[in-house]
């Protein structure tokens, strides 16, 4: 199994100028390490939300693809969004959940996603497309396809638990914002 | 009595054209009416719908949330570690369930103390009156603008119409 910042560098190699929205903790530190783009919305705080930034951000930007990365405890902690995106049905809407089965940021302490499969989660409440994956060439493939098809679409990614060695963001959060801003317009 | 359909064009009219929110019976006047008018995405959550509008803000849209006073609790976190310190503002349309004592239980505590937990939040709030109306929507256009900050109108029973008059 591959690591998240792994993975996270594969999907990045197939991004251009799309919105990125990524979850509060590791996943954000690792995303600023691996490449730092305006188009980047790192969370640090208000975990479970990053869903709900990106739904908002869809809905306001309907030519805009939007893609989220975010993590198993922060899906399950917001799960209610899944419902509210598969009511929505957003076209322009790409989640992508790194699944490492651990809340990392704060010691590995497990989360329950051994157990509930959160993209049948998403399929059952209205996503279009989902799939999950293990490997490298098939997060490849499908994530290719999952940009070329409409949303909204769910990419579990099954993860390791290992961990990047990446700092803090280091971007002020109104600066985060305006930057963002810039970028997407 | 403002109507409905009154409030809601006020709140275009300062340039509001996204809406979110969870229903409170005060404000389900006002919710039909955004529903007319096709602006109304329903969320699930209050926290939920603060992050949207976040979101919204950051894709170029001026969003408020629609909430009842209970929402407050549950967006709490959201409110301050994204919408207050990222900068995203947005306007808070909160009903005053509680006030004065005279609601069911679950609302006597948070009726009581809303407007200094709003103060702690660090939240500007303003309560609609119909005699104010204009004053407190241009103070809501003005503060919201310039903080750069979720911001708080507090809509009592009996000032906004409701479904059942």
């Amino acid at each position: 199994m591959q690591s998240r910042a792994m993975a996270m560098a594969a999907l990045m190699e197939l991004l251009t100028d799309q919105p990125v929205i990524i979850c509060n903790g590791f996943p954000s530190r690792e995303a600023q390490k691996i490449a730092d783009r305006p188009t980047h919305f790192y969370m640090i705080g208000s975990m479970g939300s990053a869903a709900a930034i990106g739904l908002g951000v869809a809905l306001a930007k309907p030519k805009k693809q939007v893609i989220i990365f975010d993590g198993d405890g922060n899906v399950l902690m917001g799960m209610g969004t899944l419902a509210t995106i598969g009511a929505l049905k957003p076209k322009n809407f790409i989640h992508v959940v790194f699944d490492n089965e651990v809340y990392g940021t704060t010691g590995n302490q497990p989360t329950i996603s051994n157990v509930v499969q959160l993209e049948k989660v998403a399929k059952a409440a209205g996503y279009v497309n989902v799939e999950r994956v293990r490997e490298r060439e098939d997060l490849v493939y499908e994530f290719k396809d999952m940009l070329k098809k409409d949303g909204p679409s769910m990419l579990l990614v099954k993860v390791n638990e290992m961990v990047e060695d990446a700092g803090r963001v280091m971007l002020d959060p109104p600066d985060i914002t305006k930057r963002f801003m810039n970028a997407i317009q | 009595m403002i109507e409905s359909d009154a409030f809601v064009q006020a709140l275009q009219d300062i340039g509001v054209d996204f809406f979110t929110g969870v229903p409170d019976s005060i404000l389900g006047g006002i919710i039909a009416e955004l529903m007319e008018r096709r602006l109304y995405t329903p969320a699930v959550r209050e926290d939920e719908a603060v992050a949207m509008a976040a979101g919204a803000y950051m894709g170029g849209k001026v969003p408020a949330v629609l909430m009842q006073n209970s929402g407050l609790g549950t967006s709490l976190n959201t409110l301050i570690s994204l919408n207050y310190i990222y900068q995203q503002p947005c306007i808070l349309i909160v009903s005053w369930r509680g006030q004065g004592g005279k609601d069911a239980p679950e609302h006597l505590v948070m009726g009581e103390v809303m407007e200094p937990f709003l103060d702690t939040m660090k939240i500007p709030h303003r309560t609609l009156t119909e005699k104010t109306a204009v004053e407190d929507l241009r103070w809501l256009a003005e503060t919201f603008m310039k903080q750069r900050i979720p911001v708080a109108l507090l809509i009592t029973k009996g000032v906004v119409k409701g479904l059942h008059p």
